[in-house]
């Protein structure tokens, strides 16, 4: 389909899908008149029963638990799918030789001290998670993106740890499998998948909350690992650039 | 404005710039100065949720906006650039 | 009655698929992928709030005062880790479509027979 046709045919789609979501807006309640049910429930409803003050982090890990698994198995699936995709590209063993060295100290100083406080963050992020907003999701990407900047001040034998993909694929799986083996538990010992088994301690406390705390963790080792393996996969491909740039260093 | 009677004058802010943001987004052609562009609507998504009392999705984008996106769009760029001179290299 | 927040997720969404259909570039499209994957959040979030409510974290906030729906929320939150990954699936693709055809347009690529 050539691009004119494809703009023709897509003036009256457009017009089309406008006029539904016209007449789909209309039929909503305004802005801030919640009527749904569910929302004023879990306010009330989640504390008492998980102890655990972040509702949403309730609701992700607990309430809504299953939604929670299938998001963390497309993330598996979309990582698995661009190694698959970027995997057939010649890796060059000579490149990883090569290390564009940041030259100004102004710059890596900022940089050493990011990756301190972007590790100590995430962590914060991730233990804290079902107390304070925060949760294994975000955590996870902030650790993430602390070693990626551990990457881009330092040389490539600094990073490569995190790129070796032997190691991360194993941890990758363990977060996601691990997940689905905590909500298995629950279903060996009689009660429905996933359900909060473990003893709820005190709200508010690092020791609360049941299985929410080890599905949290589950996910943030997942997602983790799933970050790292998707940034090696684009930055191997990156590689290859700086060995025709950095000549004969 | 009769449309935003209930809207809170940060919110109706907050949502004009998001809704600025998009066609300047997609308005930008080139891929390299796109990455920068997304990069501030992401920030300006981020101050929506805060202001729609949303911290976890706020986190979450903020992360995503300011070090997954830019990444991943410019890792593309890289390699479909140094392919381009290679392939250039080898023509001459 | 405001339906404001509303107007401006169906505008964001609209956008963002003029820009995949006139795309002259791959990257561009996933990019313009990414802004019309945002107007999702601008609805669901817009659907849960409730007026004069807080956010639904009750560390130091009494239990019982009003707060919007953490449903959304956690639907939100999930969403965006995700679709870093889904995008960087389809750069993946679009890197494999330049180096399998040797142009990024998506109009020269469908030239490109077998």
């Amino acid at each position: 389909m050539s691009r004119r046709t494809r703009i023709l045919v897509l003036c009256p789609a457009l017009l089309g899908l406008g006029a539904l979501f016209v007449w789909a807006i209309a039929g909503l309640p305004a802005f801030g008149d919640y009527r749904g049910p569910y929302g004023y429930v879990l306010n009330r409803v989640v504390v008492p029963l998980r102890h655990t003050t972040n509702v949403v982090m309730g609701t992700t890990f607990d309430v809504r638990g299953v939604d929670t698994m299938g998001e963390e198995f497309i993330l598996l699936a979309a990582v698995v799918g661009v190694m698959l995709l970027l995997r057939d590209e010649t890796r060059s063993r000579q490149a990883e030789r090569h290390t564009s060295r940041l030259r100004t100290d102004a710059v890596r100083l900022v940089g050493i001290v990011m990756v301190g406080a972007g590790l100590l963050v995430g962590l914060w992020l991730m233990a804290f998670g079902y107390i304070t907003p925060g949760g294994g999701f975000q955590g996870g990407l902030v650790v993430a993106g602390a070693i990626l900047v551990l990457y881009l001040v330092g040389s490539h034998r600094d990073y490569r740890p995190f790129r070796d993909q032997h190691a991360l694929d194993p941890l990758e799986a363990l977060g996601a499998g691990g997940y689905v083996v905590i909500g298995l538990v629950a279903l060996v010992s009689g009660t429905a998948f996933l359900t909060n088994l473990f003893g709820l301690g005190k709200t508010g406390t690092l020791l609360s909350s049941g299985s929410i705390a080890l599905l949290n963790w589950a996910s943030a080792i997942a997602v983790t690992c799933a970050m790292l393996l998707l940034f090696a996969e684009f930055l191997e491909t990156y590689v290859v650039p700086l060995e025709s740039e950095d000549s004969g260093s | 404005m009769l449309l935003a009677a209930t809207l809170v004058p940060l919110q109706a802010v907050a949502f004009g710039l998001v809704a600025l943001g998009a066609p300047l987004v997609v308005l930008t052609r080139d891929p390299l100065r796109q990455a920068l562009v997304n990069g501030i609507y992401g920030v300006s998504l981020v101050c929506l949720f805060v202001v729609l009392q949303a911290p976890d999705p706020a986190l979450s984008m903020l992360v995503v906006s300011s070090i997954g996106y830019p990444l991943v769009i410019l890792a593309a760029i890289a390699r479909v650039r140094s392919r381009d001179r290679t392939k250039g290299d080898e023509e001459r | 009655m405001s339906y404001l927040p509303y107007a401006v997720a169906a505008w964001i969404c609209l956008v963002g698929l003029v820009g995949i259909a006139t795309s002259k570039n791959l990257i561009h499209l996933a990019v313009c992928l990414t802004v019309t994957q945002s107007s999702s959040y601008v609805l669901l979030l817009s659907v849960g709030y409730v007026k004069h409510g807080k956010a639904p974290i009750f560390f130091g906030t009494p239990l019982g005062s009003t707060a919007v729906d953490p449903v959304v929320q956690a639907l939100a939150l999930t969403d965006v880790v995700v679709s870093v990954a889904v995008i960087a699936l389809i750069l993946a693709l679009a890197l494999d479509a330049h180096r399998l055809s040797g142009s990024v347009d998506p109009d020269e690529i469908a030239d490109v027979s077998g």
